[in-house]
């Protein structure tokens, strides 16, 4: 696959590691934060802390749309659907995650019609083929995916579909950084920055990082290559003593961003004062609401959502595996009373979250499994 | 959730301006290219998908680049591999 | 500005991070949670429970081992083998029964239909079991409207598929449910076959040292399934490789005395069943990326949804878990068969860790393939 293959070969990885090794000072301790969910991911699902020195740790961070959910939005949501005649739509990702009255499977098994969508456009398919339903789409993830709700409302008012809403929970990414830096209980030397979301917003966004906080930020790509070059690139600059943003997806992510999404944005939401955000608290001015302009597409104004906020479950660590304090297994409940299976928070959940990589993939003890053996490939 | 995958544009559909049929290791979908409305896509170009919309164009030359520089690591660290090993045979 | 290697650099891909003492607590104390018995938490059925992977186990044994608890159901492989005394020649027989259920959406799809898959996935069955398929019910639940032409497709199929796997459909029902239940048509077939004397075949057989073979690419049916069912918008040449393994098993057992085991890889996909493999025995399996065969447009497909071909249904492949001095052989009786052409040692069995499965991915590094709780495709077979 092309753009793909050529970024997960191993040999280039040893060669990586090798030079990423030769610059850790003797002695000093590294924490490298990868903020996006989808890197967190890619590092667990591929191997790659195998080629990482002792000396450099990765700390998971809140990029992972799905797990800072509040249970209270699940609710919401389910509220929603259960309302007469309506459809939800939804990402996958979502159909597990645990309100305080189970998750949308669950809701299913009720009798609501939750339908897992790939696109948001496909929506709109569903609007026009059950003219008697009302269609709600289930609207989540950070700048990357609003654009792409932008243009399915656009989209709808330009073909006059009248059945179709969005409930809309887009949050975005600086305040959640910021809510890290500021945070008392991280000491990080550097950020492993957000690929996607990088090629709506840009690459300026980060500035502040490197300008007021001194801490470097590379914009690193989704494959283990990418992600291994950009811990380089952190570490040349922390080597030279440089806090700079540096592109290294720059195949993919234009510095400026893209403007045409944007502006799909600006045209269609507008920012909501403050939104609760899973383990982080209040955060103002980080997440979107539908505009004023575009309300017959808002769920939240067609249908009465309750709104009632929902604590997270005592024992319940999300909040601190989100901002990095702790490791997943470090959380008092991880792999016993909460697994994939039964999940107590979003973490578990999410594909992107911390702690279902780590349990789906990285819990191992490296030093038991045996030596690599030798295997023809089955490619020629 | 962040999922992006790269695609080759075949061709654009022919009464929607906004839709393209890509190509990915030979499964073909149809997207959404109204994002990239600045500068679309020609058939050819390789885009990045996310929910089946083309988020961002994808810069050959920046790809190109970007390998250069791994194989020019691979190759000083063939090299010094090369070297070490060459040194110990004595 | 010039680097100097520190020291010898490793031939091998990584520096193996130690894991510290207290992260080997927490690994520990999990490994303890998930050998207890697995409580069913839920009220109402959910989708996750038909998927093949951890709900639909939960499921399996806190309802229907608990109530039908047996010796002979017990080791809950593909089929269940039984002696029968007094049958057959000389002192009784070893007869294989199982039984499947098919509910897949869309009935027909490239490559087959609900009839092929109804037919193919009993005689498989039976197949690893050791066992040479002999008889099938078949069981109809058909949904009022359906039409009579669509039927006469499918049992057309299921007559040809039978035809080529050797077995006569001997008996079967028909009921009919009001328009909106049964989606059309539901199947259920059961299957009888006789193994042979001194074939004992099952995954708690194996042991570490042993490699493990798939006899071709994973991941077709469950994605042609998928993009069958039109909400996607995607297209490729894909299709369904359903198909009976009787003739494959045979040649494999014929050829090579020391195989362990041997599962059809369906609902679930490979990883599933690597899974079973390393719980039952209480070993270690270890596969390689790179050698797991898959063709380029299933990869595509996968990666466009961001599913991993290794738990995506197949409906014509099977596992095999072989004596590791044995396993070039095994390769070669698979691959002499039109059905095995691609087929591939993936891996071994290892003494360590106990329980899991670790793959060493095609980037160098090494990981886990746990079970999925779910299915990321509904209704793949």
């Amino acid at each position: 696959m092309r753009f793909v293959d050529e970024f997960r070969d191993a040999d280039k990885a040893h060669a990586l590691a090798a030079r990423i090794a030769a610059l850790c000072e003797p002695g000093r301790q590294y924490k490298l934060m990868e903020v996006c969910g989808g890197h967190t991911h890619t590092i667990y699902k591929h191997g790659l802390e195998d080629y990482l020195p002792e000396s450099i740790t990765l700390v998971h961070g809140p990029g992972c749309p799905v797990c800072v959910i509040p249970m209270g939005r699940v609710d919401d949501a389910i509220h929603l659907a259960s309302q007469p005649d309506v459809i939800m739509t939804s990402f996958g990702d979502m159909m597990r995650v645990p309100g305080s009255n189970g998750a949308f499977f669950d809701a299913n098994a009720r009798g609501t019609t939750i339908k897992m969508v790939y696109s948001p456009l496909d929506s709109l398919k569903i609007a026009l083929a059950n003219p008697d339903k009302r269609v709600v789409f289930m609207a989540i993830g950070f700048e990357t995916t609003a654009p792409s709700t932008a243009m399915t409302v656009l989209r709808a008012r330009a073909q006059g579909i009248k059945n179709f809403s969005v409930f809309c929970n887009h949050v975005t990414i600086i305040p959640a950084i910021k809510a890290i830096l500021d945070s008392p209980d991280l000491r990080l030397d550097g950020f492993i920055g957000p690929g996607h979301v990088s090629t709506v917003i840009g690459c300026r966004p980060y500035e502040f990082i490197a300008r007021s906080y001194g801490k470097p930020v590379v914009v690193a790509g989704f494959e283990p290559l990418d992600i291994l070059q950009s811990i380089y690139m952190l570490m040349l600059q922390l080597h030279e003593g440089r806090s700079e943003v540096e592109n290294q997806y720059a195949r993919v992510v234009p510095w400026n961003g893209n403007p045409v999404a944007l502006k799909a944005i600006g045209e269609t939401m507008e920012l909501r004062p403050y939104f609760e955000w899973r383990g982080l608290g209040f955060i103002s001015h980080s997440a979107l609401k539908m505009r004023e302009a575009c309300a017959d597409f808002d769920a939240e104004l067609l249908f009465d959502v309750p709104g009632v906020r929902v604590a997270d479950p005592k024992a319940c660590q999300c909040g601190e595996v989100l901002k990095g304090v702790l490791k997943p297994w470090e959380c008092k409940v991880f792999g016993t009373a909460c697994t994939p299976e039964t999940p107590i928070g979003t973490c578990m959940v999410s594909p992107e979250g911390a702690c279902a990589a780590y349990y789906n993939y990285g819990r191992l003890n490296r030093q038991r499994v045996p030596e690599a053996i030798s295997i023809e490939p089955s490619r020629p | 959730m962040c999922l992006g995958i790269p695609g080759e544009v075949i061709e654009f559909l022919p009464e929607q301006p906004d839709l393209a049929r890509v190509n990915v290791s030979g499964v073909r979908r149809v997207i959404n290219v109204g994002l990239l409305s600045d500068e679309p896509p020609v058939p050819g170009e390789w885009v990045l998908i996310h929910v089946g919309f083309a988020l961002s164009k994808i810069d050959e030359a920046e790809a190109a680049a970007a390998l250069e520089f791994l194989e020019g690591i691979g190759q000083a660290y063939e090299d010094e591999l090369a070297a070490l090993r060459d040194s110990q045979i004595e | 500005m010039t680097q100097q290697l520190a020291s010898t650099p490793p031939s091998r891909p990584r520096r193996v991070l130690p894991t510290g003492e207290r992260e080997q607590q927490v690994l520990d104390r999990i490994e303890r949670a998930r050998r207890r018995r697995p409580k069913l938490r839920e009220e109402r059925i959910t989708m996750s429970h038909g998927a093949g992977g951890k709900a639909t186990h939960t499921l399996i044994e806190a309802i229907f081992l608990d109530a039908f608890r047996n010796p002979l159901l017990e080791p809950l492989e593909d089929a269940a083998r039984l002696p029968m005394k007094g049958v057959g020649e000389a002192g009784g027989a070893t007869v294989a029964l199982t039984t499947d259920s098919f509910v897949v959406s869309p009935l027909f799809f490239p490559g087959g239909n609900i009839g092929d898959l109804a037919v193919n996935g009993t005689v498989n069955d039976l197949a690893v079991a050791g066992a040479t398929p002999m008889y099938l019910s078949a069981g109809f639940i058909l949904e009022e409207g359906f039409p009579v032409a669509d039927l006469t497709r499918i049992a057309e199929s299921m007559r040809d598929a039978a035809a080529a796997a050797g077995v006569a459909v001997v008996t079967g029902d028909t009921k009919v449910v009001e328009k909106g239940k049964a989606d059309g048509c539901y199947i259920n077939t059961a299957g009888v076959g006789a193994v042979a004397a001194g074939v004992d075949l099952g995954v708690a057989n194996a042991r570490p040292g042993d490699k493990i073979l798939v006899s071709g690419p994973i991941g077709d049916h469950g994605v042609t399934i998928m993009l069958a069912r039109g909400e996607l918008d995607i297209e490729a040449d894909v299709e369904s490789d359903t198909a009976p393994l009787a003739e494959l098993v045979a040649s494999l057992l014929g050829a090579v005395p020391g195989v362990r085991a041997l599962r059809d890889a369906t609902r679930g996909g490979v990883a599933t069943i690597l899974n079973e493999i390393a719980k039952a025995a209480d070993v270690g399996v270890l596969i390689s990326e790179n050698a797991i065969p898959v063709r380029d447009q299933v990869r595509g497909a996968a990666e466009l949804l961001g599913i991993d071909p290794l738990y995506v249904a197949c409906e014509g492949r099977l596992v095999a878990v072989v004596d590791g001095d044995q396993a070039a052989q095994a390769l070669a009786a698979l691959r002499a068969h039109p059905l095995g052409a691609q087929a591939a040692i993936i891996g071994e069995v290892t003494a360590e860790p106990v329980g899991l499965v670790t793959i060493k991915t095609a980037f160098g590094g090494t990981r886990i393939v746990d079970l999925l709780v779910g299915d990321p495709l509904p209704r793949i077979c």
